[in-house]
């Protein structure tokens, strides 16, 4: 059977988001500026740390969650990162049940408020390219160049790295080295993939970073081939996010429900 | 700036030398040498020669701020200036495209070197399409980069390199990764290229014969010594062919003849049945789906015979052969062991207990670093024999052995890791050899085994397969070396569009089914060159298969 070419067009584009053409509203989200995004949800994360009751962080991961269908993320995205996720909301509130002073009250306010904080920077790294993160980063926020860079050259060897990975693996069986059912040998045998793997991925950086040494990075201003644009619709983003939590904290005051951290 | 006609940069090297930070020893010392703007040059040596050293250092990378730290001595000059990474005149590149690549997206890669130039954003775009259309990218600037085979991958960094208008450009065995069609390609565009820029070239490549025609100079240079030859190709393959290819290097009109004794044939040890693989699941959230690489595979592997699975790059060689091995589970269909393998344990292949799989099948990995297990090369090798049962003085006895075998004998305190290219890819076989019982499994698979070896290495390699098959082991090898699949293959099965085929240009010393092995005098050696070509193999290898296509 020969490679279907949806297949090929695809291989290995983990690493760009590109937005079908005349995509619309679906595609809102990941048409806004990733710096924009990134600030949005830092602004929900420190805001939301002083309210730990259910009503604040519920009316805050409402709103959030109403611009799931506009983010662009697909089912099989959803699905890969959702599980992990609510069960991170489930244990933050089944603990704090067990556990916590406040009860069954507290307990949803810690869960709630924990995918309040969460979810924001999730929707903000998937809806967004790589790249153009970074170029975000750099143009709008100012993040120095090299480390910018250097995450966004690393991104691209993590396919890499995943083939390593399998490739020790086998060569391990290849040796006569199985773990079977002991626990003892399930660790130390993973550890020592672990350093080949380790071994490997250095050895693989260097090359990579002697490759853009070689094509003159660091040796002076960098110019941006590509140019990050600020639109209406990022300042009215973080517009919309000043009064969201506003929004969200009035009206738990008015309910009567708000109960800040320490108090 | 440098216009886009440029002239070669000229390049003077007096009294040049080079210790890497931690090394006892130069990697050159000495070095006189002055290159004229325009030059087109082979830079030739024996492996661990160091040139790879002196490219980095005319690349700047050596310098100052450069990424490879070390003691230099006299004077290196490009256009009578120390060379400097920063003004962009001079283009490098490397071996492997997989870590030269930075960017996700095509156009964003060859622009990578423009930003950092700092050119005008205005004109990165015109410069960069340019570029790519001067290499003959045939995709648009979004294309993925992660999409891309390993030959347009490579067109991409040449691209990349071409798009900061070197004065000076190096390339460092642009097609060694490259499956033949990936090669092809980048040469063909090399000599396309060649013959428009004026920019001066040094090339470094093994094998000579691919590249002779691109340049009109050859310089030789000495491992921790100076150029010991220097002039036309004609003159310097006239006059030091014998000795280079002593040495290792490959030389037109000098291939090594390996002594090979002829295959024996004999039963069948392993076969696939009706075997389909996908590819791996990916990581990350926007990954590719699973494909079938693999649909319906029937292969057999017979003692005595030596097969070898050819085919493009990412067609599922490597799959096949892990699979065949024992390591990794077909999606479909099932590996069983035949004939007498299948006397040690009558279930498939993947089901063995790993140690013994590790005693009747031996795996060679194309990056021979992943099979290390301990600290030493005498450990590696003591390993599988003590895992087995064998007592110390046996151990002892074998792993000398394999050591002198493999000429590995002065290593035995060494750490693997810290090996030279050839060395390491010699342990890697002894690695394998060294589990068997009575000195070799009974089933070897390699994956690209002579990949990047020296005429020496590579020589040792064949003539010990050749000797295993003579010994009755089956010998299972993926690979595109053409002048391995003339000196040891009996049986080739083309493996692409998910299919395993042989191939008709396989030659009839194909495994004879039904004669037993035969205690054939070495005197009666076919000549290395091999039989004829074109004569169709005695024995199908899918003639043993059970089970129709499906």
């Amino acid at each position: 059977m020969s490679t279907p070419p949806h297949a090929r067009a695809t291989g290995g584009d983990a690493l760009t988001l590109d937005v079908p053409g005349g995509g619309g509203a679906r595609y809102w989200l990941t048409g806004l500026n990733p710096a924009a995004k990134l600030l949005a949800a830092l602004a929900i994360g420190i805001g939301l740390i002083p309210a730990v009751d259910a009503v604040t962080g519920g009316v805050v991961l409402l709103a959030v969650l109403l611009t799931v269908p506009f983010s662009g993320v697909d089912r099989r995205t959803l699905l890969v990162l959702g599980g992990p996720f609510l069960l991170m909301g489930l244990s933050s509130g089944a603990v704090n049940y067990l556990y916590g002073e406040h009860g069954l009250e507290g307990a949803v306010g810690a869960a709630v408020r924990l995918l309040a904080i969460a979810l924001p920077g999730l929707l903000a790294a998937v809806s967004s390219d790589p790249t153009e993160m970074s170029d975000g980063l750099v143009q709008k926020l100012r993040v120095p160049e090299r480390p910018a860079m250097g995450v966004l050259a690393a991104l691209r060897l993590i396919p890499l790295l995943a083939d390593q990975w399998r490739t020790i693996t086998l060569a391990r069986r290849a040796r006569g080295l199985e773990a079977g059912r002991n626990p003892v040998r399930i660790v130390t045998l993973f550890f020592g993939r672990l350093f080949a793997l380790l071994v490997r991925s250095i050895r693989t950086g260097t090359l990579l970073a002697t490759a853009m040494d070689a094509r003159a990075f660091g040796t002076g201003r960098r110019t941006h081939a590509r140019h990050s644009r600020w639109r209406t619709a990022d300042t009215l983003l973080l517009a919309g996010t000043v009064l969201l939590l506003v929004g969200a904290y009035a009206l738990s005051a008015r309910l009567g429900t708000l109960v800040l951290l320490f108090s | 700036m440098v216009g886009p006609n440029a002239r070669g940069a000229r390049v003077e090297l007096s009294g040049w030398g080079w210790k890497h930070s931690g090394r006892a020893t130069h990697a050159l010392r000495g070095v006189d040498l002055s290159i004229e703007p325009g030059e087109r040059v082979l830079l030739l040596g024996a492996s661990g020669a160091g040139k790879s050293t002196l490219l980095h250092s005319l690349a700047g990378l050596t310098g100052q701020d450069g990424a490879i730290s070390g003691d230099q001595e006299g004077s290196l000059l490009v256009n009578g200036r120390p060379a400097d990474r920063g003004r962009g005149g001079v283009g490098l590149v490397s071996q492997d495209p997989e870590t030269q690549l930075v960017m996700a997206r095509a156009g964003d890669d060859v622009a990578f070197g423009l930003e950092n130039l700092g050119v005008d954003p205005e004109l990165i775009w015109p410069r960069v399409e340019r570029s790519m259309a001067e290499v003959g990218f045939p995709y648009g600037l979004r294309h993925s980069t992660g999409a891309l085979s390993g030959g347009e991958k490579q067109r991409l960094v040449i691209a990349g390199a071409l798009a900061m208008r070197p004065r000076l450009l190096l390339l460092d065995e642009p097609t060694a990764n490259l499956d033949p069609a990936g090669a092809e390609l980048v040469r063909a565009l090399l000599t396309r290229l060649l013959a428009e820029t004026e920019a001066t070239l040094v090339l470094v490549e093994h094998r000579v014969a691919d590249v002779v025609d691109l340049v009109e100079r050859v310089v030789v240079v000495e491992p921790g010594g100076g150029v010991i030859a220097d002039g036309t190709p004609r003159r310097v393959f006239a006059e030091h062919g014998r000795s280079l290819a002593r040495q290792g290097v490959w030389i037109p009109g000098n291939e090594p003849v390996p002594e090979v004794p002829p295959a024996p044939g004999g039963p069948a040890l392993v076969e696939t049945v009706g075997v389909t693989a996908r590819t791996p699941f990916q990581v990350g959230v926007r990954a590719a789906p699973r494909r079938t690489v693999l649909d319906g595979v029937d292969l057999t592997l017979a003692a005595g015979t030596a097969t070898a699975l050819t085919g493009p790059n990412g067609a599922g060689k490597s799959t096949l052969l892990t699979m065949l091995a024992g390591l990794s589970k077909p999606h479909r269909g099932r590996v069983l062991p035949r004939g007498p393998l299948a006397g040690a344990d009558r279930r498939p292949l993947v089901r063995w207990p790993a140690r013994r799989l590790a005693r009747h099948v031996g795996t060679v990995f194309q990056h021979a670093e992943d099979q290390f297990v301990t600290g030493t090369v005498r450990d590696e090798l003591r390993f599988a024999p003590l895992r087995a049962g064998l007592d110390e003085a046996g151990t002892d006895r074998w792993v000398g052995e394999l050591m002198e075998r493999l000429r590995l004998s002065g290593l035995a305190d060494a750490h693997p890791y810290t090996l030279s290219g050839g060395e390491k890819r010699r342990l890697s076989v002894a690695t394998a050899l060294s589990s068997g019982p009575s000195h070799a499994p009974d089933v070897l698979a390699l994956d690209e085994p002579t990949f990047g070896q020296d005429t020496r290495t590579w020589t040792e390699l064949v003539e010990l397969l050749g000797a295993l098959r003579a010994e009755g082991r089956a010998v299972a090898m993926a690979t595109h070396d053409g002048l391995l699949l003339r000196s040891l293959t009996d049986v080739r099965v083309r493996v692409a569009d998910g299919r395993a085929v042989p191939d008709p240009a396989t030659p009839a010393t194909g495994p004879r089914d039904t004669v037993p092995p035969p205690a054939a005098p070495p005197d009666t050696a076919p000549p290395a060159a091999g039989p004829p070509a074109g004569v169709p193999a005695s024995a199908d290898p899918r003639s043993a298969r059970r089970k129709g296509d499906s």
